[in-house]
């Protein structure tokens, strides 16, 4: 789950790090009191979308003139009036996608006179099991450019969670960039400061980009982005009030009540998988043969008849969906609940496209049985390749 | 010959007495007589588990896991205990000495994976998963929730980052006729406790296992470094005929696709990379998850 940069910097804060004052609006009428709030002269207007590139965005409804999503002021008056061009428009990021995102929030921030803009952020590197700094001299800058180009210029520095981030590696850090005087006093408490933070709220990913070093000599969180550990939500119950819905995909917020895997995509072959790999599987043998997956489904291993039912509905509801194939090899997953489950949401939905089922494992033969007995127009599939080819055939028509 | 488990295995089962434990258990007694010898619960020790399929199947539960390995001299430990708790309960297993423990829980907090990967590096214990479906000796020992009917004994080595995946290779080999030694899945999370390399080593140190097949999927670069350690190892002349696949070539970049391992990041951890680096190793590299067993057997018909 990924939430706000305003959010983001709020949370940090109350670890003591470094970040401007601010204030979230919501509409252009409350960016004047926003701004008045804040010492001044200098103002930041930063659009509140969960995609990166947003400086370099560009509104969609504006012309190719207009400035980006991430706006300088000099004044009360420029902050209100850049407020008013920004919210509500589309802007599109090298991460939205050609679609773009509507800026339903703005961040009204102090402005900060920039020395030096650098990169830091937090992850868990899979080859080492532990959580690592990943810092840059070359901040405010695309960092997986500087990873392909200047690989030698990003430092990675591994956090024992035994000891928690020691003097070491604060020097570590502090060597790689290149800190000195108050910056690096300033170090000494940022860097252990963000690890609580990442660790106490369960991130998997912040990304401080740009940390700069100001004018005065001092460090600054000036962006923040933070993701959640997904598997940890049991024990944040306050992400739920971080949450923004409009940011999320419809079928995907309706997935997530019935704890469903899903991803939407751009194809019209929907799928419905037991099993990560084997649903992702499923989406590259359809693209093998041609054509294109509606969407990454996986139902889990010990799926009931509900969500079956919750899970077949969600494709149906896509329209882009021309045809559907169900791909279920069963370990735990019996294949005549899953019978049952297609069975009872067709009834309820109908079903307006081609069917090809593929079942395999525990009870195949129960479930065949009830498909063929139901009555349904359902394409039976011996296996993975033979679904794949005939549910591609069927869509072509 | 196998690896990691066979008919002397003795297992405990950590949450045995909740839904899926009793399931899976009732399945592992009822596969070729794996050893279950007992269950763990913190407040039900000195209780009775009976099976609900063959009511003269019982098992002793213990309040800890060091019990129950002084009682039943358990070497392995099979953990179904819901993720807020399966942390604490692969450390509990670790802390015993336990020398395999498989942690089929998906859902676990990373960070909580952190904690028992430093455990782990301290310990002579082997961690296999979590979010992994367990390991399967045919006609010796269950262990997890694959299903046993599609297994047959045999020649080949399976090991893959994902469940349902490993069920297709394991039927696929079995319908081709090989059979397997020891199925292994090393679960899609991003920490866990055992990686590709560590059972590619094992399956080379065995005589039986006279073919692999490696299963991966996007995210990290597990795959590349398994093909990297398999380089080396050809250089020094062990070298096994291997078929593999490789999951996720349509995933869009920063998407988890279920596995909560299974993001392309940063740019990193596509599936062109690794099916790259898995044929420079020398892998077959299937297609197409339908073939994974005719292209094993394409390798071995040369």
């Amino acid at each position: 789950m990924n939430i706000h940069e305003h959010q983001a910097k709020a949370l940090l804060k109350t670890y003591g790090a470094p970040v401007a004052e601010g204030v979230a609006i919501h509409s252009a009428d409350e960016a004047e009191s926003a701004a008045n709030s804040l010492p001044g002269p200098l103002y930041v207007v930063k659009s509140q979308i969960h995609a990166g590139g947003r400086g370099k965005g560009k509104f969609k409804e504006l012309g190719a003139d207009a400035k980006g999503g991430v706006r300088l002021a000099k004044s009360i008056d420029e902050v209100v009036a850049n407020a008013r061009e920004m919210l509500g428009n589309t802007l599109v990021t090298k991460q939205t996608g050609p679609a773009g995102k509507q800026v339903n929030r703005l961040y009204i921030e102090d402005g900060a006179d920039i020395a030096r803009e650098l990169y830091c952020s937090l992850l868990v590197d899979r080859a080492t099991g532990r959580v690592s700094f990943v810092v840059s001299t070359e901040g405010g800058m695309d960092i997986e450019a500087v990873a392909e180009e200047t690989p030698e210029k990003i430092i990675t520095v591994a956090v024992d969670p035994d000891t928690g981030v020691t003097p070491e590696n604060i020097d570590s850090i502090t060597l790689a960039l290149k800190l000195d005087g108050d910056a690096a006093e300033d170090a000494k408490s940022l860097f252990p400061a963000l690890y609580k933070a990442f660790v106490e709220n369960d991130m998997s990913l912040l990304e401080v980009n740009p940390l700069i070093v100001m004018e005065d000599g001092h460090l600054r969180v000036l962006d923040a982005k933070v993701s959640f550990d997904n598997n940890a939500a049991f024990r944040h119950e306050e992400w739920a009030d971080m949450r923004d819905l409009s940011e999320e995909d419809d079928k995907e917020i309706e997935a997530s009540k019935y704890d469903l895997a899903y991803v939407a995509l751009d194809g019209n072959i929907g799928c419905m998988v037991n099993g990560a790999g084997l649903a992702m599987s499923t989406m590259d043998i359809i693209k093998l043969y041609g054509a294109e997956p509606a969407n990454f489904l996986d139902v889990g291993g010990g799926a009931s008849k509900e969500k079956v039912t919750a899970a077949f509905k969600i494709i149906t509801a896509d329209p882009a969906v021309k045809g559907i194939l169900v791909n279920i090899f069963g370990g735990i997953m019996r294949c005549d609940v899953i019978a049952e489950g297609v069975i009872a949401a067709v009834k309820e939905v109908g079903l307006e496209v081609p069917l090809v089922v593929r079942l395999e494992g525990t009870r195949v033969k129960e479930g065949k049985e009830i498909l063929d007995k139901s009555g349904l127009n359902v394409i039976s599939a011996d296996d993975l390749d033979d679904a794949a080819q005939k549910i591609v055939e069927a869509v072509k028509k | 010959m196998s690896i990691l488990v066979n008919k002397d295995t003795k297992v405990l089962v950590q949450g045995l007495t909740g839904k899926t434990g009793t399931f899976h258990t009732e399945q592992a007694l009822a596969y070729f007589g794996t050893q279950m010898v007992g269950g763990t619960h913190p407040k039900k020790g000195g209780e009775t588990w009976t099976s609900g399929l063959d009511a003269s199947a019982t098992l002793p539960i213990f309040s800890t896991v060091a019990e129950g390995k002084e009682k039943t001299g358990a070497n392995a430990s099979v953990i179904y205990v819901p993720p807020a708790g399966a942390g604490a309960a692969i450390m509990e297993a670790i802390d015993a000495e336990i020398e395999l423990i498989v942690c089929i829980t998906e859902g676990v907090p990373v960070t909580d994976m952190v904690k028992v990967k430093r455990r782990l590096e301290k310990s002579n214990s082997r961690l296999l998963g979590p979010n992994c479906p367990g390991v399967l000796t045919p006609e010796e020992c269950k262990i997890g929730i694959m299903p046993g009917s599609i297994f047959k004994k045999g020649s080949v080595g399976i090991v893959s980052r994902s469940g349902t995946l490993t069920y297709e290779a394991v039927f696929q080999t079995t319908n081709e006729g090989l059979g397997q030694t020891t199925a292994v899945g090393i679960g899609g999370d991003p920490v866990k406790g055992t990686e590709f390399i560590d059972v590619l080593e094992m399956f080379l140190a065995d005589d039986a296992t006279e073919s692999i097949i490696m299963i991966g999927e996007i995210g990290g670069s597990a795959e590349e470094d398994a093909a990297q350690f398999l380089i080396d190892e050809a250089k020094k002349g062990r070298k096994k005929p291997m078929a593999g696949f490789i999951a996720g070539l349509t995933a869009p970049p920063g998407r988890t696709m279920g596995h909560a391992g299974a993001v392309i990041s940063g740019g990193k951890g596509g599936a062109e990379d690794k099916i790259e680096a898995m044929e420079k190793a020398g892998i077959k590299v299937s297609k197409s998850p339908a073939r994974i067993g005719t292209t094993l057997s394409e390798v071995l018909k040369g």
